[in-house]
């Protein structure tokens, strides 16, 4: 051995024998009780080992069999665009027939969990509506098509093309034709694929047509100016607007669009003390009804005498051509003198617009804005819409031709004729005789089980598309995910099906550019322009169309009109509702639980009828019906319209005209998924005008009382104002008028409210933010699209209807709605109700363990760890905002079992693995026995601030945006620091019309509500917005031993009434 | 103890009675077979008291949700037995704390049942906080432990968290005031007992107790100690629960006058629970000598008292509302007396106020028949009261849009049900096993307020008023071996 070089001691330098006998060793002396023992021992080392390796083995499988596999995969190559915790946002379009929305897709780990809206565009200015809010649940939604089916079976792309291709080609060589049945097609791309077939398939016609249909209007406008459009509504320029059943806010052809400009001129401030003046003629309650100043009820059938009425009088001013007969006779007929007086001193910025689908009605309107001098002001035939171009001719014709024979096969693109049709129409008898059918719908529908082949649709989310809503706005739909299932789009089926073989994206592209890029300016590339696109999501140019005004013949039209009109009897008039809509996302559970703006009812439809009507007819729910149990229970009629028989609960709607029942469409599909099981369908009452087109009222109609009780899931039971609300400052109101001389107008109280609030305790400090809130009730028109928002935002479970006949709903954010007025004919305001973020926060001194507190920020938030589920905070909340996990409803209980010991409850399958992908990774599932309230969306917060932070700025106003705010279209929600004198939530809440709920009560609320002004005339109206504003200044009010009228235990809300009203005169 | 008494006052123990006498009478309950109808009550009670558990399984299992509160109405039936119980479980400490002090004999007949009933009483009250949250099997984070989680502690503003407390420090000294009492008669019975093993539980329950002077000397030391302990405990408990109420912001509970109306009340439904139990004992246990008209006719007096305090403070709460002119306030009660809940108003306005005041009337308060439905009824009445203060000012508060309604759902109807099954077996168990009446305490008053006493002090009374002293030297009491015809 040679000598070390390196050594660290002498020992180790000499060699010494001692010491290199211990240095080959691990440990210099022996172990205690190792050694020579060890040696001898029975259990060798390898024993020794495998008894351990046994063990641990063992331990291990029998500690983790029982354990889920849980999937994860890494990503290998990570996308540039993709980091985990970073959201991403995609620009594109909601599109789902006629209904369009500009939007962004929030996506994470490459899943689209979120919409918002995109401000770029100029048709719904950065807002969305509850169904655009909703689509993104519908991504995940199990029940869609999951691959091709022909006849029944399920089978793949390949085998299906081949088997539609021989058909067709067999069809084109017998001389027989094809039809496409689609709704509302606005996709410039899709109807270029259409084309293509076309020209594939020579004869082959597209037929649109919309379950609710527009073509009254559209033929109307083809016959006075020669374009079969619907024109631009543009509100913002009118002062003076009429709606003769035009539910502008809430369903009638693009309400997000029309709120945004409406909802212009119904703001005021001080300085600009102006608004305009809406009057509604209507049927039934409608959401715009309820919001207009001077509110019309009429009966479906005097609709046309309204419009004819209110024609002659504007015409006997300007000096039009009149129109005889048709007189409206109703005790609002002043309400009309006034609108006509109005319509004339607005000439030129006025607007009259018309819900019928008479095509008669529609001159008549068209007519009467020809006189106002609207066409070019509020009025534009230039960039026209083209969100309905259905065609009752068309759909009637197609129809005939295949009785006939001549036509032979059917491609249905996005609609469901099986359902949605009134009884007696024969496309169902016409299916069967087709050759070839087959359905493109990308979700389950009657229609399909009747089709050969179904080629299922992507879901938006998952598709290239495009879209034209209006001329001239151009706006992509893009992917933001990989498509779930097996499925294609629309457009590339119809080119495979003609024969071309080329991806639905490739098509787009060339389509954009040959026939899109051209109407740019600027950019030299198409790539550029397609990226811009692609980017903005929305693309516009200035179109050019010939508009030649023609002479409408109003007498002709008058006398058609008149004609067409169906009274005599029990009128039922078929309405839509503002979440479901015509019926095709009737299986959303987000939009189902959404309550309606109008009933607060949800899970169903039901007959809206008004009290006078129930009363005489013994309808009345009396005190002991709704005392029975649980929830709202009614009693339901069996209503027999065109001898199609349907049975439906009751409701009771104030505002409804007498004589006449409402009922919803859109309820009682068939094939459908889970949640969509409810209500019952309508669509057979249908019945048609004398040109065939879609009419949605019906006269004659009967009904029987079945005796038989129905629980409503109503999320807001009280009847009407007379409930001692009117002197609680809840909400107030003031008129333009009061407004104009006094900006306090209506809130006087406030003053002497905040000069009494005296504390012992002095005041919190917030040395940073101090977040807060305003919230305008003028431009809450109550549509429920921030209510769906935070849904998605917050991750807020589904409860179902059981749970909300317990009173159990789950929303953080609610929308009050409170009537005022007479019951015959209210007008309502619209709250949003959410936590309040009191300073003084009542919920949190009661809790036993801290888990609601205050941040130094202002906010009262919950720790749910912590949280044992005492609800002492909830009672103790004077809001009732606070919102209790009563089951597991997300499944995220630590003792969730499943099988036979299933004890989560979740009723709409929202737990399963794919419907929790929506899911927000940065907002915690509750478990049950936790308390979950508005947060006031503390993640934005947190996120604006690190991002302002990573900018090295200081946060500015608008930075964050909660996701109520962002959703509102009319920017009735705004959010900010009231630390920042600048801050628009600071400015409301030092105006003069700013007011606190139930501020008296010292909880010192972060929310501040602007006093909702009106611009009425009506005297009834003018009465209750003056007691109103009278009383709120007088604690117990002028009727105080009214206070509580609903709290008579036996009486019947009728009875409630007449009290109220005694209080009013 | 053998302190001078009127003749006037009626005797407390009836019968000729002596030592032997008085302990047969007690101890004969424990011994041998139980009676049948103590079989079929504890088969009864029992079985009540395994649907309570079956349906507090039920609920932890399901979640609370099988219960049908909602987002308006957060306690329902839960608090309003939690408040209940308590009530109940006031009279006990009252008996035997308060009259101690006041040096009441009459309590001696009855204190041990009523310190029992308390004890089982707030056994069955302290169910209700536990089971009524949300996450039950997180209960421990309101304790006030020390933790690695920060440490974090409980809120110590929190009303509920001052429940913890107090039903705790109740609940312990309760039950040391009771089982200390419970000492020398163990050692009785012990000493009664024939069979080995039941001398030994007995001896082991007695802590060995022989009677010694000194044991006596700290005996008695000890129960003064807990009574002057206890005393202000009975003022605190209902007032603490009442602040569940009191130092909310909510209409019909935001109210300073919830303390004393709540003592009141307690002390009157406890009382009550008193009556009920001790005429059934009484007569099943032929206990009529020792507790006696005069004592049900005592409590009679308080429940009289009590009852009409609770009827002022209804009636100032009605005026208070009024007189604010705050429209919530008054809405609250207005919806109370009129809404479509003013059924349970009236249920506790007729139980509470209206039917102690027959007692007013000798004759009623000695009828026993009378007794007996009215305990049941004050109890009833009781209940109502704080589910009236409850759910009736929940269910339609600030605002209307958020008002809703209450009905109990099975399984809460059970747990109540239960917790009486519970109560019941409790007590049943307590008197078989346990002398209900308190042996030495009884014992301790015979000479001053036994009937037989009374006859020789009369004959004593009557003779001084005749000729002075003539068998004056004799004044110091009777013998127990007087006879009387």
């Amino acid at each position: 051995m040679a000598e070390q070089q390196f050594w660290k001691g002498l020992d180790e330098k000499f060699h010494e024998p001692e010491f290199m006998q211990q240095a080959g060793k691990e440990f210099p002396e022996e172990l205690p009780g190792f050694g020579a023992k060890l040696q001898q021992a029975n259990t060798s080392r390898r024993d020794f080992l495998k008894v351990l390796g046994f063990s641990v083995g063992a331990a291990t499988i029998a500690a983790s069999c029982e354990m889920p596999v849980r999937k994860s995969i890494p990503y290998l190559v990570k996308p540039d665009e993709i980091t985990p915790g970073i959201a991403n946002y995609y620009a594109s379009s909601y599109v789902d027939g006629g209904n369009y929305c500009s939007v962004l897709v929030k996506t994470r780990e490459g899943r689209p969990i979120k919409i918002e809206g995109n401000n770029l565009s100029q048709i719904t200015y950065g807002g969305t509506d509850a169904s655009a809010q909703a689509s993104v649940l519908s991504l995940y939604d199990m029940h869609r098509p999951r691959g091709p089916v022909a006849n029944k079976k399920a089978t793949n792309w390949a085998e299906l093309d081949k088997a539609v291709v021989e058909k067709l080609q067999a069809i084109k060589a017998a001389g027989g034709t094809i039809r496409i049945l689609s709704s509302t097609i606005i996709s410039p791309s899709l109807k270029a694929a259409i084309a293509k077939f076309v020209e594939q398939f020579p004869g082959t016609e597209l037929v649109q047509y919309d379950a609710v249909s527009y073509s009254g209007l559209l033929d109307a406008n083809e016959q006075s100016f020669g374009l079969r459009v619907v024109p631009n509504y543009r509100f913002e320029k009118a002062k003076v607007v009429v709606s003769l059943g035009a539910d502008f806010l809430g369903t009638w052809i693009s309400p997000t669009e029309y709120a945004y400009n409406y909802g212009l001129t119904r703001k005021v401030s001080k300085d600009n003390a102006k608004m305009s003046r809406h009057y509604q003629v209507e049927s039934y309650a409608s959401l715009t009804g309820l919001n207009a100043d001077v509110r019309v009820p009429v009966k479906p059938s005097e609709e046309t005498a309204a419009a004819i009425t209110l024609y002659n009088l504007v015409a006997s001013k300007l000096g039009g051509a009149s129109i005889s007969g048709g007189k409206l006779e109703s005790a609002y007929a002043e309400s009309l003198k006034n609108a006509a007086n109005d319509l004339v001193e607005a000439k030129g910025a006025s607007l009259v617009i018309s819900g019928s689908n008479d095509v008669n009605v529609q001159l008549i309107v068209n007519a009467l804005n020809q006189l106002l001098g609207n066409y070019g002001t509020t009025i534009d035939l230039t960039e026209y819409s083209n969100l309905r171009q259905g065609n009752d001719t068309a759909y009637n014709k197609f129809v005939a031709d295949v009785e006939a024979g001549t036509v032979k096969g059917l491609i249905i693109i996005n609609s469901n004729p099986a359902y949605n049709l009134p009884k007696g129409d024969k496309f169902i008898e016409a299916l069967g005789k087709l050759e070839l059918t087959v359905s493109l719908n990308d979700k389950q529908t009657e229609t399909d089980t009747l089709c050969q082949f179904l080629a299922p649709d992507h879901h938006y989310l998952e598709s290239w598309g495009d879209a034209e809503p209006r001329n001239g706005h151009i706006s992509i739909i893009q992917p933001t995910i990989d498509p779930l299932f097996d499925t294609r789009s629309a457009g590339e089926s119809l080119l495979k099906f003609a024969g071309i073989n080329q991806s639905y994206y490739d098509f787009i592209r060339e389509n954009w550019n040959a026939n899109i890029f051209t109407k740019s300016t600027g950019l030299n590339l198409f790539g550029h322009f397609w990226d811009r696109s692609v980017h903005d999501g929305v693309f516009t140019y200035t179109p050019t169309v010939t508009v030649t005004e023609g002479i409408i013949d109003v007498a002709a039209a008058g006398a058609a009109a008149l004609k067409n009109v169906k009274s005599g009897g029990l009128e039922v008039v078929m309405y839509e509702k503002t979440a479901i809509g015509d019926g095709k996302d009737t299986d959303n559970p987000w939009l189902q639980e959404l309550p309606d703006p109008v009933s607060k009812i949800t899970w169903d439809n039901y007959a809206c009828v008004s009290l006078k009507f129930a009363e005489a007819n013994g309808l009345d729910y009396t005190a002991d019906r709704t005392r029975k149990s649980y929830g709202r229970t009614v009693q339901t009629i069996k209503l027999t319209v065109n001898g199609a028989e349907v049975e439906l609960p009751v409701h009771i709607q104030p505002g409804m005209p007498d004589g006449t029942i409402a009922v919803a469409l859109g309820y009682g599909r068939e094939v459908v998924g889970k949640a969509g099981e409810v209500g019952a369908n309508v669509y057979p009452f249908l019945t048609k005008y004398s040109n065939g087109g879609q009419s949605r009222y019906a006269n004659d109609a009967s009904f029987t009382v079945t005796g038989n009780d129905y629980k409503l899931g109503q999320t807001q039971t009280h009847f009407s104002v007379s409930d001692g609300l009117n002197q609680r400052g809840i909400v107030k109101t003031t008129t333009l008028d009061e407004y104009a001389h006094d900006p306090a107008a209506g809130n006087h109280d406030r003053a002497h409210v905040k000069e009494q609030l005296q504390t012992l305790y002095g005041y919190h400090e917030f040395p940073g933010h101090k977040w807060g809130m305003g919230i305008d009730l003028n431009a809450c028109f109550g549509c429920g699209a921030c209510v769906v928002a935070c849904n998605a935002e917050n991750n807020i479970p589904v409860v179902g209807k059981k749970e909300i006949t317990l009173y159990r709903e789950m929303h953080w954010l609610r929308i009050d709605r409170y009537y005022f007025g007479n019951v015959e004919n209210p007008s309502a305001v619209f709250q949003p109700m959410m936590c309040q973020h009191c300073d003084n926060a009542p919920c949190e001194n009661v809790c036993p363990v801290s888990a609601t507190n205050h941040s130094s920020e202002g906010l009262n938030q919950m720790a749910y760890n912590r949280c044992i589920g005492t609800r002492y905070c909830a009672n103790n909340c004077p809001y009732k905002v606070r919102r209790f996990n009563w089951f597991d409803y997300w499944g995220a209980d630590s003792f969730t079992l499943t099988g036979a010991l299933e004890n989560n409850y979740d009723p709409h399958q929202m737990t399963g693995d794919l419907t929790r992908m929506v899911l927000n990774p940065d907002v915690t599932v509750r478990s049950r026995g936790v308390m979950e309230k508005c947060s006031f969306c503390v993640q934005r917060i947190q996120e604006g601030k690190l991002t302002a932070k990573k900018q090295g700025r200081k946060l500015k106003d608008g930075d964050i945006k909660t996701a109520c705010q962002s959703a509102c279209v009319t920017g009735a929600i705004v959010f900010g620091d009231v630390n920042n004198p600048e801050s628009a939530a600071t400015l409301m809440s030092n105006d003069e019309r700013g007011f606190k709920v139930i501020e008296e009560i010292h909880t010192l609320p972060s929310i501040t509500y602007l006093t909702r002004v009106r611009n009425t005339n009506d005297k009834e109206q003018l009465k209750a917005v003056n007691l109103l504003s009278n009383n709120a200044m007088h604690p117990l009010g002028a009727d105080a031993h009214h206070t509580g009228g609903e709290a008579h235990g036996t009486e019947t809300p009728a009875s409630h009434d007449n009290h109220s009203e005694e209080g009013h005169h | 103890m053998g302190s001078y008494e009127s003749p006037i006052r009626e005797p407390l123990i009836l019968g000729d009675k002596d030592y032997k006498q008085i302990t047969t009478d007690i101890v004969r309950s424990t011994q041998g077979f139980p009676p049948m109808a103590w079989v079929i009550a504890i088969s009864i009670a029992g079985s009540l008291a395994a649907f309570y558990f079956f349906c507090v399984a039920w609920t932890v299992y399901y979640g609370i949700g099988v219960w049908n509160l909602n987002k308006t109405v957060g306690w329902a039936y839960d608090i309003t037995n939690f408040v209940w119980w308590v009530g109940i479980g006031h009279a006990g400490t009252l008996i035997s704390a308060v009259l101690l002090l006041f040096r009441q004999k009459w309590r001696t007949g009855i204190n041990r049942a009523a310190e029992a009933m308390t004890i089982f009483a707030v056994i069955c009250a302290a169910q209700f906080p536990g089971i009524h949250m949300g996450r039950p099997w997180m209960a421990f984070f309101i304790f006030p432990y020390p933790n690695s989680r920060g440490p974090l502690w409980p809120n110590f503003q929190s009303p509920l968290m001052w429940d913890v407390f107090a039903i705790s420090t109740y609940f312990t000294v309760s039950l040391l005031f009771w089982y200390s009492g419970l000492l020398p008669d163990f050692g009785t019975i012990r000493d009664r007992s024939k069979g080995k093993f039941r001398k030994a539980i007995y001896n082991a329950l007695s802590f060995g107790w022989r009677g010694e002077a000194k044991h006596w000397q700290r005996f008695e030391s000890l129960s003064l100690v807990l009574a002057g302990l206890s005393t202000p405990l009975v003022l605190s408990v209902h007032t603490i629960v009442s602040f569940d109420f009191a130092t909310s912001v909510i209409p019909g509970w935001h109210t300073t006058i919830f303390p004393p109306y709540f003592v009141a009340g307690a002390i009157f439904s406890g009382f009550a629970m008193v009556l009920t139990l001790m005429l059934i004992t009484r007569k099943v246990l032929k206990l009529e000598d020792y507790i006696t008209i005069a004592h049900i006719e005592a409590m009679n007096k308080i429940i009289l008292l009590t009852g009409s305090i609770v009827g002022i403070a209804y009636i100032t709460e009605l005026w208070t509302a009024w007189y604010s002119g705050f429209i919530y306030e008054w809405f609250a009660f207005y919806n109370r007396a009129l809404g479509p809940m003013a059924w349970a108003y009236y249920i506790m306005m007729t139980c509470n106020v209206i039917s102690p005041q027959f007692f007013w009337i000798k004759k009623l308060r000695r009828n026993l028949y009378l007794t007996f439905f009215l305990s049941i009824t004050v109890n009833i009445g009781m209940w109502f009261e704080r589910f009236v203060i409850i759910v009736t000012s929940l269910y339609r508060d600030y605002i209307p849009s958020s008002w809703a309604d209450y009905y109990p759902s099975w399984v809460e109807v059970g747990i109540y049900v239960g917790t009486i099954g519970l109560f019941f077996t409790l007590f049943l168990l307590f008197a078989r096993a346990f002398p209900v009446i308190a042996i030495a305490e009884v014992k301790s008053i015979l000479k001053s307020s036994g009937a037989a006493a009374r006859v020789k002090q009369k004959a004593k009374d009557d003779a001084m008023a005749k000729g002075g002293y003539a068998e004056g030297g004799d004044l110091a009491g009777a013998h127990h071996d007087v006879k009387i015809d």
